[in-house]
């Protein structure tokens, strides 16, 4: 892992986006940016085709349990020719929980948008095939978000019934 | 032919219950539902150091219509139990269930929306073991648990 690598494409990065790159984390091993939600996409296109970061390894949600901003969507991508690994974060607001969708640059954010999606309640426009994941399609609940009891809420999951179907 | 050989001048008698009883309890063939760690120890259970085959439970019958016991090793998500009820209604009675494990038994550490605490919610349970995971003498002693409560039951006259 070569840190001059990583500064000149922290450096890039910089000049592209000038103010809507709100924050830079630089304490941990890999650099975690913060940026504005308007630029995302824009953003992203500019990591894979510019700065070649090829490889995205996984796309998360967070809920932070704010009055503003509530949640955040982080995007986890590697950069194979440079051995990078970069974190691009976003603010969701709860008003209006909409992303545009990466699918059209890496294929692999499909599930892994659908699984914020299951998970936190998050819409990303433009995906082909938002549906929820793991719980069923009727499910009215999203698990992970900090209002979502523990235990769940009972009866929302069905349990088989215990009468066998043959008497 | 060869009763006579075999049992000479001698017999015996005994009820047809307690026939029926002895063979049933002494030949309880597992229906291993191994769904997490527990099943590991569960196969350690079958191996030859600990060696079911002293209380007739070695065949472990990957077909419910094949076994007497079914052993849920592990933790049960709410979409895991309708396989596990749908194997469950096709074994064949007298069938039997032992939850194998603190997560099985009770929900265990999995404390969240997702996964059945305790898969007696939906299905009858004979025999529960502590442990996360239980040793496999521990597997044994629920074995040896549900001889005991085959040897209580009314067999020939409740299984009509």
């Amino acid at each position: 892992m070569n840190s001059d690598t990583k500064q000149a494409l922290l450096q890039k990065i910089r000049d592209k986006l000038g103010d809507d790159l709100h924050e830079v984390y630089e304490e941990y091993q890999y650099p975690l940016l913060r940026i504005n939600r308007e630029r995302l996409h824009e953003t992203c296109r500019f990591m894979k085709e510019e700065l070649h970061f090829i490889y995205l390894n996984d796309v998360l949600g967070t809920d932070r349990f704010t009055s503003v901003d509530r949640f955040e969507v982080i995007y986890h991508m590697i950069s194979l020719r440079d051995q990078q690994r970069f974190f691009l974060k976003v603010f969701v607001d709860e008003e209006d929980p909409v992303l545009p969708t990466v699918t059209d640059l890496w294929t692999s954010a499909n599930w892994n948008e659908r699984e914020v999606y299951d998970m936190f309640g998050i819409r990303f426009k433009g995906h082909p095939d938002l549906r929820r994941i793991f719980l069923p399609e009727d499910f009215k609940y999203f698990p992970l978000r900090k209002e979502f009891p523990l235990l769940g809420v009972p009866g929302s999951l069905e349990l088989p019934s215990s009468t066998p179907d043959h008497d | 032919m060869s009763l006579d050989r075999v049992m000479g001048e001698g017999f015996f008698t005994t009820t047809l219950d307690s026939l029926t009883k002895w063979g049933r309890s002494n030949a309880i063939w597992p229906m291993p539902m191994g769904l997490a760690c527990c099943a590991i120890e569960m196969m350690a259970f079958a191996g030859p150091k600990y060696d079911a085959a002293r209380f007739g439970s070695e065949v472990f019958r990957f077909s419910p219509r094949q076994s007497d016991v079914m052993i849920v090793a592990g933790w049960c998500t709410y979409k895991m139990s309708h396989a596990i009820r749908r194997v469950w209604d096709q074994m064949p009675d007298p069938k039997w269930c032992i939850a194998m494990g603190a997560c099985a038994s009770t929900g265990g550490m999995h404390r969240c929306y997702g996964v059945v605490q305790g898969v007696d919610n939906f299905l009858p349970v004979d025999a529960y073991i502590s442990g996360c995971p239980p040793r496999p003498e521990s597997v044994i002693n629920a074995i040896m648990k549900i001889q005991d409560k085959i040897k209580e039951e009314q067999s020939m006259s409740l299984d009509s």
